[in-house]
């Protein structure tokens, strides 16, 4: 290997300990890539020095597309060369992160020859982040990676790479085909993702039941979370089986129910399905006795999103429920009105979710069609202050009469 | 460039996740029943059809190599035919149908230095952003942070002895590129000293006015220096938010002595129990203390220790403070209660304590 040999001394404490080390990763990468070993120096700097030596951006980018590499260029070209050009890929993830071995090995052997071989698996929104590569390298890249069936994700104000849980492929509470979904969008969306057009990143996350297990209601900009609107289905010969083996079910099922609808009589477990809030505790801790109902679908919420700028914000719902079956037209209809409505009206940086606090989400609702429920808030306002659009004149009323009688 | 362009292929998604899935699972796909957890780390699956899918759950510290990623694969090929997936917290998980294949493959897995772990009651992978590694805004490292927490709590990875779930997630800047703001335990980086302005560069590298409109608190005032456009900043009116940052590279906030660390508690996004909820300021600062930030480790173990100890079966982080009130949090966590824990900005009102409720 070329290159300065670095002592490491600070990262090197980072070696020890039972959890598995990144000091140890990025030394593994840096016996074959001088990138990776200028990265242990300037990180060490870091370390020494209690700050980051990482420039602002630059737009890099593969032919015909505006999103998926993120530029990043050291601060000490001179003094660790080898990072004067780190730039970032983000690759399309398979639905569910699921993997043939051959597969991470195509990606792997085109990694080792045109990057640092350092990755994150995954990174926060879902893609496989390739860390660490040089301009001319990218061209290239994208070619070996399209040969073996990889696309590039989202970055910039475009359609982030959606991603999803496990679903039906390994999980009894999927109450939608969460991959499927996910898949279908992706490609519905593939303009929109590799080409950045909107006032900021739209993120959309799927979920198969309240569990969350993607964080969508509070990491996306439309969140999709499964749940049911029949009766919670009860085996209750298994619900037995729990109770003699131990588990205390009035403390640690019945009282925990936020919609105080269940009873436990000492013999039989009674569910008032129509209090039932589809929180999924009971199901969680009996998973063998209970399982969500058979008229499955999902909920859709939109807005959330981290501090930057005007707040961190959850995701409110926008459908209370709705069946999730193929080809999905009405949620695209709804999805190209929001984005129709957003790219007009938002500001830069403006995600969804604060166009919508700006906005008001009454106007939001209006603007793309989609009548308000009561299962949008919390609870209806507070204050008295309402913005009517018209009022009332004398002689209204002889009008309309005029009207309907013309 | 040796690429061939005349056949060049765009916008086709990623690859579809069918041919990813191992045979077992297509074949009951959409037909499991029921779960159990058999150990730590490791579950079984249950199909209608009867068939038993066994699932390893490792953890792992998100930035791994090549190597490490084919040593996976190793693992793959010997023991599930070469399938395996990761969570959406960074975990591996290998996937078997021979039950007897279980201890050997955590044997190995084991010996690859990665422990076994991370379902139902238990600390999960701590999920992370770049840090120091690879971000220009991080007011701290993420990966050096996280190693050290996990080491200090790695037991509670694999084991089942904690009453709840807990999930810890560290963003490195306000930016939460790892979106940590609905989290048991949140490790935020901060920084606390006002961008400072690069008059020379500033009038090249920005658009004056989007600077100016950048900041959510009308902090930033268009004014000339020598003779040229540049901005200044109102200190006092600056929350360290970085947007103006993000829009404008001669405006940097990294600073050594004033960037560090803040805790946050009580956040989940499941809605078990009780509904999605942010998670709430602990701990406001803690100086930036590389490698092994012992300040932070003691601080977050302990909060661990101290819910451990005290919420009944089930109650996430949050539920068990919102069931004890905050005030006894604080004291019982042995934090004292500043001015900087009282939320001023929009709707800090609703934040407020509006009743005569309180414990004693």
């Amino acid at each position: 290997m070329a290159g300065a040999t670095y002592k490491t001394p600070k990262l090197d404490e980072l070696e020890k300990g039972p959890w598995p080390s990144f000091v140890k990763e990025i030394k593994m990468a840096a016996r074959r890539s001088p990138m990776a070993n200028d990265l242990l120096g300037q990180l060490e700097k870091s370390y020494t020095e209690k700050i980051g030596y990482w420039k602002h951006g630059g737009i890099v980018g593969v032919m015909g597309y505006g999103g998926g590499v993120i530029g990043r260029y050291s601060q000490l070209p001179e003094e660790f060369p080898g990072v004067s050009h780190f730039h970032t890929i983000r690759v399309n993830q398979p639905a569910g992160w699921f993997y043939t071995s051959k597969a991470l090995r195509g990606i792997c052997d085109m990694w080792e020859k045109r990057g640092s071989g350092l990755t994150n698996m995954h990174g926060s929104t879902g893609d496989i982040v390739l860390l660490g590569t040089v301009t001319d390298q990218l061209e290239p890249i994208f070619a070996e990676l399209t040969a073996t069936g990889f696309d590039l994700g989202g970055s910039g104000s475009d359609v982030r790479t959606p991603s999803c849980c496990c679903g039906k492929a390994r999980c009894e509470w999927a109450c939608y085909d969460t991959m499927a979904v996910c898949y279908d969008f992706t490609m519905s969306f593939q303009d929109e993702l590799h080409r950045p057009a909107f006032p900021y990143k739209y993120k959309f996350k799927f979920a198969g039941c309240p569990n969350d297990c993607v964080a969508s209601v509070a990491r996306s900009d439309m969140s999709f979370i499964g749940t049911w609107r029949d009766d919670i289905k009860v085996n209750a010969e298994e619900v037995k089986k729990y109770v003699d083996g131990g588990l205390d079910i009035i403390n640690n099922v019945v009282l925990n129910c936020p919609g105080k609808c269940m009873k436990w009589d000492g013999k039989k477990l009674e569910i008032d399905n129509d209090s039932c809030r589809h929180c999924m505790h009971c199901i969680n801790v009996m998973p063998k006795a209970l399982a969500p109902g058979d008229d499955r679908g999902a909920c859709i919420l939109i807005g959330s999103k981290a501090p930057i700028v005007e707040g961190a914000l959850l995701s409110s719902v926008l459908i209370p429920f709705i069946k999730m079956e193929p080809p999905y037209t009405e949620i695209k209809e709804i999805i190209e009105r929001i984005w129709d409505l957003w790219c007009e009206e938002g500001k830069a940086r403006e995600r969804v979710g604060e166009f919508i606090q700006r906005v008001g989400m009454g106007n939001f609702l209006e603007a793309i069609e989609v009548e308000p429920l009561a299962e949008m808030v919390a609870h209806p306002r507070e204050n008295p202050y309402v913005f009517y659009e018209d009022y009332f004149e004398e002689g209204d009323e002889d009008e309309d009469e005029e009207e309907e009688e013309g | 460039m040796a690429v061939d362009m005349s056949e060049r292929k765009t916008d086709f998604g990623p690859p579809h996740y069918e041919q990813f899935l191992p045979p077992i699972i297509k074949e009951n796909y959409g037909k499991w029943k029921y779960h159990e957890v058999l150990k730590p780390g490791v579950m079984v699956h249950v199909s209608a059809s009867g068939a038993r899918l066994y699932t390893v759950r490792a953890g792992s510290p998100r930035l791994i190599s090549i190597d490490k990623i084919r040593n996976y694969c190793d693992l793959a090929d010997k023991y599930c035919g070469g399938y395996l997936r990761f969570t959406s917290r960074h975990n591996v998980e290998f996937l078997l149908t021979d039950q007897k294949n279980i201890d050997p493959l955590i044997a190995d897995l084991k010996a690859l230095g990665h422990p076994v772990g991370g379902i139902g009651n238990a600390i999960s992978s701590i999920v992370h952003t770049q840090g120091w590694v690879h971000c220009h805004s991080a007011a701290t490292d993420a990966s050096g942070i996280v190693k050290s927490v996990m080491d200090e709590l790695c037991e509670y990875f694999t084991s089942t002895k904690l009453p709840g779930k807990l999930r810890i997630a560290l963003a490195c800047c306000l930016n939460m590129c790892g979106a940590v703001h609905c989290s048991d335990i949140a490790i935020l980086g901060i920084h606390r000293r006002p961008p400072q302005v690069k008059h020379d560069r500033l009038r090249k590298e920005c658009e004056i006015p989007s600077v100016v409109a950048a900041c959510p608190t009308a902090a930033i005032r268009p004014i000339m220096v020598d003779g040229n456009p540049s901005v200044e900043i109102l200190e006092e009116n600056c929350m360290f938010c970085a947007n103006c940052y993000t829009v404008c590279p001669s405006l940097p906030l990294n600073d050594p002595l004033n960037d560090g660390v803040s805790i946050w508690v009580g956040g989940k996004v499941s809605n078990a129990r009780h509904e999605p909820m942010f998670s709430k300021l602990a701990i406001p600062f803690i100086p930036n203390n590389p490698p092994r930030w012992p300040e932070v480790v003691s601080a977050v173990k302990g909060l661990v220790e101290l819910w451990a100890a005290n919420a009944r079966p089930y109650e996430r982080m949050g539920e068990w403070i919102e069931r004890i009130t905050w005030p006894k949090f604080f004291r019982m966590a042995g934090i004292e209660f500043q001015k900087e824990h009282i939320d001023d900005f929009k709707h800090a009102g609703l934040t407020y304590k509006r009743s005569a409720q309180l414990t004693r």
